[in-house]
């Protein structure tokens, strides 16, 4: 039978999907727990404390309350699966749309972040391996450090005070100046990417004197964990024979360093750098308090200090699971590029 | 110290020690002595025992009340001076004395935090590492969707169920660390869990709680202690960001980060308002990984510098 030659593929995947659907189910179950069972009134919770005794009295049977834990828990289950997250209470939507709304800006952010943080880690971490114990290397070490210990609003607060209050070179907060907040028609919901597409090239600078102090702030404490992460594993590869091998053959230094041992590098680096994208998510939160971003973070804030608990755990899920989804990702990246991994597989 | 006390080292570094304690305490010494060549490392510490000096006698070291401002017409946000070092807030309370009275706070979220989750951990780990099975599997997938959160999400799920308060941020921190702790433990289970002497208590008798208590866990401990040491700036750094956010400690309490918060307004014009708390975060969370960095590389001398 043909059909039924085993694929090199299929076991892996059935692995990815099954960790996937279990860990996904875990965190449905967290959050279960966390709506439900840790409020003292859940129903409270879910509708808000102005709600009339009808409504109460309807999300009690909605909720399935007076049912059994499990049952509450199958009925979450599905009502999660089939895409609805409840309405909050704050902005009378349903979740979904709102995160839906909220999210582009974040994705934006994170991405000009991850950007700013790989492009300059990666450089610094490679000068910090090849000059191991100079000066350099201990400014890099310096600046790691920092990163490592900072409260990242209080840093925010501290370059909106300087960049935008005192220097006036960057935009304040807010994620566009109201003038062009209509003039640019929302198709990707990424400001930058529209604007461009549209041509209207004076809301694309608006836009990026907005974004470029978040994101540098932001790409600053991946950069902090990247360059750390690039010293060690250089460090390691030029310790490596091939690496003496291609400099007794004459291979100038700098090819030796950016292609050969980088490039062994890169593959346990793609790990790292989809890792400080999913923590950037979490970063996010206290930068767009910050920044009043309109994004996934200050949603997630804007219903915790209202106590809109749908929202609250609508946006959790979806921050969990993209978490979960980018460190499944790096995992198959990694295997697919280390080709030592891939044949253990 | 040398002089007087000539055996006291020789004894320490002993080659044949002649009992458990003289062999641990030897161990320690090494260690400490590698440490203590350690510039950063020794920085670090400095910080930290600072930070619990002031923390012990937070109320000798300021005449000012950290919570009872002085008077509002003309005390108010006063820029830094000799008599108020940091300034003054906008309800007039000297911003210095807040400073060091929050100490306390911090430092009581660091350790109730390293109190509750590092047992927890260490159950869980040692448990599943030395059980093995179905009991191992249950466990380990518990702590991999703990931590397949990130950590300050789910804390703010955490609190925002529970209510707001100190107490709450701690048990939500707490229920966010522990997965980290049973990782690591878990993996020196494994390490010694077939080791002759494990096998020598078993066959004496021994039932797996006695072999996990008594002689898994201590394996495991200084191991812990150092991933603890290391997790601690990001503690207080989660605990400053659920303060800023308004769901740490509550006002009047003079918690760094919800002192950030409140400087937060004033910003433009009374710039230390809101620098001098955030100054205390970095300066101490620097100290715990300047700290933590050392401990694992004199524990651990091959891990990742």
């Amino acid at each position: 039978m043909i059909w039924f030659r085993p694929c090199r593929w299929l076991l892996p995947l059935t692995r990815l999907v099954s960790n996937l659907a279990v860990t996904l189910l875990g965190l449905l179950l967290v959050t279960f727990l966390i709506g439900r069972v840790v409020p003292s009134d859940p129903v409270l919770a879910a509708v808000g404390d102005r709600a009339s005794q009808s409504t109460y009295d309807k999300a009690f049977i909605e909720l399935g309350l007076d049912k059994p834990i499990y049952e509450q828990f199958w009925i979450y289950i599905k009502t999660v699966a089939s895409g609805d997250f409840g309405t909050s209470i704050l902005t009378k939507k349903e979740i979904v749309d709102d995160i839906i709304r909220v999210f582009p800006a974040t994705l934006e952010l994170a991405t000009v972040s991850i950007l700013i943080g790989t492009l300059l880690g990666v450089p610094a971490g490679v000068l910090a391996a090849v000059k191991q114990g100079k000066l350099i290397d201990q400014v890099v070490r310096v600046i790691g450090l920092i990163g490592y210990s900072v409260p990242i609003f209080w840093l925010c607060l501290l370059g909106l005070l300087l960049f935008y209050a005192k220097l006036d070179w960057v935009a304040g907060p807010g994620r566009i100046d109201i003038s062009f907040e209509y003039a640019v028609n929302p198709m990707t919901g990424l400001l930058l990417v529209d604007s461009a597409m549209q041509g209207q090239w004076d809301a694309f600078k608006n836009a990026f004197s907005h974004l470029i102090l978040p994101a540098s702030l932001l790409g600053y404490f991946s950069m902090a964990y990247i360059s750390r992460m690039t010293r060690s594993f250089m460090l390691n590869e030029l310790s490596q024979e091939y690496v003496t091998t291609a400099r007794v053959k004459g291979v100038p230094e700098w090819r030796v360093i950016w292609c050969h041992a980088l490039r062994n590098a890169a593959v346990p680096l793609v790990t790292v750098i989809a890792l400080s994208y999913a923590s950037l998510l979490e970063g996010s939160v206290l930068t767009e308090t910050v920044f009043s971003w309109p994004g996934l973070g200050q949603y997630l804030t804007n219903s915790l200090q209202n106590s809109d608990m749908n929202a609250v755990l609508g946006a959790t899920l979806l921050i969990g699971a993209i978490f979960i989804g980018l460190n499944q990702l790096s995992d198959a990246l990694y295997s697919s590029l280390d080709p030592r991994v891939r044949k253990r597989l | 110290m040398k002089a007087r006390w000539p055996s006291t080292q020789a004894w320490l570094m002993s080659e044949q020690p002649s009992s458990g304690r003289q062999a641990a305490l030897g161990r320690a010494y090494r260690a400490w002595v590698t440490l203590r060549a350690n510039r950063l490392a020794m920085i670090g510490l400095t910080i930290v025992l600072l930070l619990i000096f002031v923390a012990i006698f937070a109320n000798h070291l300021t005449s000012y009340s950290p919570t009872v401002g002085g008077d509002l017409r003309t005390e108010r946000l006063l820029p830094p001076s000799l008599t108020h070092w940091m300034g003054t807030d906008e309800q007039s309370r000297d911003i210095f004395s807040r400073v060091v009275y929050g100490s306390r706070l911090t430092l009581m979220v660091v350790a109730l935090v390293a109190i509750i989750a590092t047992p927890i951990g260490l159950f869980v780990g040692t448990t599943a590492g030395y059980l093995g099975g179905w009991v191992d599997t249950i466990l380990m997938r518990i702590t991999d969707i703990f931590l397949a959160f990130p950590r300050l999400i789910l804390a703010l799920a955490f609190v925002a169920a529970l209510g707001p308060g100190i107490e709450n941020a701690i048990i939500a921190i707490a229920i966010t660390s522990w997965p980290a702790y049973a990782r690591l433990a878990r993996a020196e289970t494994l390490t010694i869990r077939d080791a002759d002497y494990i096998c020598a208590i078993r066959l004496q008798g021994a039932g797996p709680v006695r072999i996990i208590w008594g002689h898994v866990v201590p394996m495991c401990l200084s191991s812990v202690i150092v991933r603890v040491t290391l997790d601690m700036a990001g503690i207080i750094l989660t605990a400053a960001g659920l303060g800023f956010l308004g769901l740490g400690a509550q006002p009047p309490a003079p918690e760094w980060g919800a002192m950030i918060a409140s400087g937060r307004q004033f910003m433009l014009d009374f710039w230390w308002v809101a620098t001098m708390p955030g100054l205390a975060i970095l300066f101490v969370s620097l100290g715990f990984n300047l700290l933590g960095d050392g401990l694992r590389d004199v524990l651990d001398p091959k891990g990742l510098k």
